[in-house]
């Protein structure tokens, strides 16, 4: 049986920064333990020597001459935030004031 | 259904360029018809009458002055919706993305704007492209054609709906693990995915970038030929973009010939677990193309044993990453909860609110599957095991010139069937994962109606990598051994939907 416990699912929720319901909590710890267990099958198909492929077709260096391309304007990246003030865009507050 | 929404775009491509029909007359008979037929299909999330008009307009004046430059001049087509457009909301079938106009065209957006191919409207899709039944989607499902009750395949549910309701003479998918083809059998359409990199990924919504490519779902295999022929080529806005180009997938089309074909096919996907009706019609398929003069090889693939595990390791692993720019800072959705929250307080809410629950399913799973501790385990295995995919196909590919398989389990099931059951969902995608692994090229061609349920089934032809011209002239040969029979394409056997 899988490891996926309801702490776990709280703990990997709050890493990728999305609020669960203690509701939402126990079904996905029953749900991903289902699918983990399924795809874990993958540990029995390789030994250790099988090289990893990261990308389908190998490419290596891509680079561009290094010159200046347009690109959006600041007003143009800053039109469809949902904040903005003087130039920047704008957020709540990055530390607790605690 | 008038004449011209039945026709291919090749045939329309004819009427424009030899001033028979105006693109104006075409793109206001698709208009016309999607107007009133979406609310059944639910196939676009938006369309715009005026803004497709000003650019038949457009065509046609350019066709006037003798400016017009691509084969498929004025010949309208549907976009999904998970590709950037300036001119229109892109949402990618979520609600964080709700309203969102975009900054800029995706390349291949450019790309059909500059064929001076009127855009239609943006499809319906599972949020972020993450399923196979449009179900996902923020939206509301897509209905198949066929019958509104079940599935038209997913993640792009809306184009293949399109296609084989004739709301569409074409149209622009995208495919990570069978987006593409899944619909396409499911509607009897045809859905290609290129090799990876040979179509610009720039301007995609991205899913799993090390999987996802764009490609055509079309009517025929001369359309879709027709239509990589104007998305493909380098682009450097896509560092993964081939350098160079795949050559003409028309030219292959018209150089179709059985004479001398190695046909493979996948013994680990040609037995167990498909539906009866659908084996049948692949068997069907077989026999046609050995007594057509083709040669028959049954190959070895053992590591697809292991494929459907890789990829949902993998796709939620680079999900987990692309989907961490939806932060409610720079666009979309921002939740602001009540009190003095702080900006990860805000980030939560608005994730917790504008991601549906498959989306937050694949988060979760792939932040797990990259957390230190399981990463070697889980992402580091499925990475040793694309290898071995790869491997199995390389030997594959020196004793077969294509590869078949049917392009899905089944036939489409009805909506609400599966949608409980992440794990039945994910096995839809058994035979068109593996050329996703690969990067290889895949299509799916109608290959008749499953004797159970008189649904269309699809048979997948994959070729080795860059030999899409290749994959092209083996569809177009299936293609014809059933047109023949059938006097017509499956889809001119859709039931009339004004009708239904």
């Amino acid at each position: 049986m899988s490891e996926i416990t309801p702490d776990l699912v709280r703990h990997l929720a709050s890493l990728a920064r999305i609020l669960v319901t203690d509701q939402e909590v126990e079904q996905l710890a029953g749900e991903l333990g289902v699918i983990v267990d399924s795809v874990a099958t993958v540990t029995k198909a390789v030994s250790g020597d099988v090289a990893a492929t990261s990308h389908p077709i190998p490419m290596a260096n891509v680079y561009r001459e290094d010159v200046i391309l347009p690109s959006l304007t600041q007003l143009q990246a800053l039109s469809s935030a949902p904040d903005s003030t003087d130039g920047r865009f704008k957020v709540n507050a990055i530390l607790d004031e605690d | 259904m008038t004449e011209i929404t039945s026709s291919s775009a090749a045939v329309l491509a004819g009427l424009i360029s030899s001033k028979q029909v105006s693109s104006v007359e075409i793109t206001t008979a698709f208009l016309d018809r999607l107007e009133k037929l979406n609310p059944k299909t639910n196939s676009y999330l938006y369309f715009n009458r005026e803004n497709s008009l000003a650019q038949a307009k457009k065509a046609d004046q350019q066709l006037a002055d003798g400016t017009a430059v691509s084969p498929l001049h004025g010949v309208p087509i549907a976009v999904k919706d998970n590709l950037t457009t300036t001119d229109a909301p892109t949402t990618a079938g979520s609600k964080i993305l709700e309203g969102w106009v975009p900054q800029y065209d995706a390349t291949v957006v450019r790309k059909l704007r500059e064929a001076s191919m009127p855009i239609l409207g943006k499809t319906n899709l599972d949020e972020f492209a993450m399923g196979s039944s449009t179900e996902f989607s923020a939206y509301g499902p897509s209905k198949n054609p066929w019958d509104l009750t079940r599935i038209p395949g997913g993640s792009g549910g809306g184009s293949s709906s399109a296609i084989a309701g004739h709301l569409a003479p074409l149209a622009i998918g995208s495919d990570t693990g069978g987006s593409i083809r899944f619909p396409a059998a499911m509607t009897g359409s045809v859905g290609a995915k290129p090799t990876y990199g040979a179509v610009s990924r720039y301007g995609l919504i991205a899913l799993a970038s090390s999987l996802d490519q764009i490609g055509p779902v079309t009517n025929s295999v001369m359309d879709a030929a027709m239509l990589q022929d104007v998305i493909a080529g380098h682009d450097p806005h896509d560092s993964t973009s081939l350098p160079d180009s795949l050559g003409s997938m028309v030219q292959s089309v018209k150089e179709a010939d059985v004479k001398g074909l190695r046909v493979g096919v996948i013994r680990q996907l040609s037995s167990d677990g498909f539906q009866p009706g659908v084996k049948a019609c692949f068997d069907d398929t077989i026999e046609k193309l050995a007594a057509a003069g083709a040669e028959i090889i049954e190959v070895d693939c053992p590591s697809f044993e292991y494929a459907v595990a890789a990829y949902y390791l993998i796709l939620p692993a680079e999900a987990s990453s692309n989907l961490a720019k939806f932060d409610s800072v720079r666009f979309g959705l921002r939740v602001t909860p009540e009190g003095n929250p702080t900006i990860e307080d805000v980030m939560a809410a608005t994730r917790e609110q504008g991601f549906g629950p498959e989306v937050k399913r694949r988060i979760i799973l792939g932040t797990y599957a990259l957390s230190s501790g399981y990463y070697d385990a889980y992402y580091g295995s499925a990475q040793k095991v694309r290898t071995l995919i790869q491997q199995d196909l390389a030997k594959a590919f020196t004793q077969a010139d294509v590869l078949l398989t049917p392009t899905a389990p089944t036939t489409a099931f009805k909506i609400g069937e599966k949608v409980d059951d992440p794990l039945a969902m994910y096995l839809n995608d058994v035979a068109t994962i593996p050329a996703n692994l690969a990067g290889i090229p895949g299509i799916s061609v109608p290959n008749g109606l499953a004797s159970e349920d008189g649904l269309p089934s699809g048979v997948q032809i994959l070729a080795p990598a860059m030999q899409d011209g290749q994959m092209y002239r083996v569809a177009s040969i299936v293609e014809k051994l059933y047109t023949d029979q059938w006097g017509a394409s499956l889809i001119a056997r859709v039931p009339d939907l004004e009708a239904l």
